[in-house]
């Protein structure tokens, strides 16, 4: 399993986090993303997991982030400040499972070997 | 001159207002197998008389290449909106062809299906950057937490598109709209069965309201 800061993704492009995490997942890694992805980095990365999946190789990623909170600040909407992605947790389709999930708990199931 | 051709643009704007009928182009989104075609389906039935949009099943990913109709007219809370509808194939982040192989399928049928899902899936997110609106459908009888539902609601806030939640299947007795209503708070709701047509023309006076 690997946790990647929020100060090490705050660096990457999108494509740089997206490429990053489909290659740990593919190897069967875990990846817990301490500040999230934004919606649209989200979107493309379920976009390149589909130009990925092969049959019997990989079946694609299981994914799970809190849903939004309700609204920024008024601080937030007068400085333009986007709200920030919150803690994601992404791995292989075959090996995590979400048991439970709500607005401040995700529960999931890890497979580890064969 | 500027200033005429300015004021020219303004005033022919202004009088297309008044005079031009509301147009959206709406997308139908959700997970596989939340009703979205069944809704589609209905809504081009009631509006349009057209009996023949899109195949529904009980195997997830009928639907794997995105249909419009165009020009739907809905009349209701005292206005007049006209619709481009548009199911989109149903999003996931996993595909696997076993899971088609369960619901009878060939192996080669299933992983048939699974290529043409992905693409699919695709496809339904290239719409996301062509809408004016999204109908979010959610299974009242499902947990509402998916990550499907998580993604579209994120991107309609981030893009300020105006988004309605639809929880279907209200006709099976486990349904629970409460569930989702608490999920997704902020966001408007109709509660409805595409399948039973039970409070659509609810749905239709959210439409207008919210797309309008």
């Amino acid at each position: 399993m690997d946790l990647i800061s929020g100060e090490k993704l705050e660096k990457m492009t999108s494509m740089e986090k997206i490429r990053l995490i489909l290659d740990k997942v593919k190897t069967g890694r875990i990846v817990v993303l301490e500040s999230g992805l934004t919606p649209d980095e989200e979107v493309r990365l379920i976009e390149m997991t589909m130009t990925e999946i092969r049959v019997d190789e990989f079946s694609g990623i299981e994914i799970e982030s809190y849903p939004s909170k309700k609204e920024g600040s008024f601080f937030d909407k007068i400085f333009g400040r986007s709200i920030k992605g919150r803690m994601t947790v992404i791995g292989p389709a075959n090996q995590i499972r979400t048991i439970e999930k709500d607005k401040y708990q995700i529960s999931t199931k890890v497979s580890v070997g064969d | 001159m500027g200033f005429i051709s300015s004021f020219k643009d303004s005033l022919g704007a202004w009088i297309k207002s008044i005079f031009k009928k509301k147009r959206a182009k709406i997308g139908i989104y959700g997970p596989p197998n939340a009703g979205k075609t069944t809704l589609a389906k209905r809504i081009v039935h009631d509006w349009s008389g057209d009996d023949d949009f899109g195949n529904v099943s009980h195997i997830p990913h009928e639907t794997r290449r995105a249909m419009r109709k165009e020009g739907v007219v809905i009349n209701a809370n005292g206005s007049s909106i006209e619709l481009d509808i548009v199911d989109t194939p149903g999003m996931a982040t996993k595909i696997d062809f076993k899971e088609f192989m369960a619901f009878g399928l060939s192996e080669a049928e299933s992983k048939k299906r699974a290529k043409e899902a992905t693409e699919g899936v695709i496809e339904a997110i290239k719409w996301l950057d062509d809408l004016d609106g999204v109908l979010l459908v959610m299974d009242s009888t499902e947990d509402p937490y998916t990550q499907v539902n998580v993604t579209v609601i994120g991107n309609m806030e981030a893009r300020k598109l105006p988004l309605l939640i639809v929880a279907n299947k209200m006709d099976l007795p486990n349904a629970s709209p409460a569930r989702i209503k608490a999920a997704f708070p902020q966001h408007a709701m109709v509660q409805i069965s595409a399948l039973e047509g039970s409070n659509i023309d609810d749905l239709y006076k959210a439409i207008a309201i919210n797309f309008g």
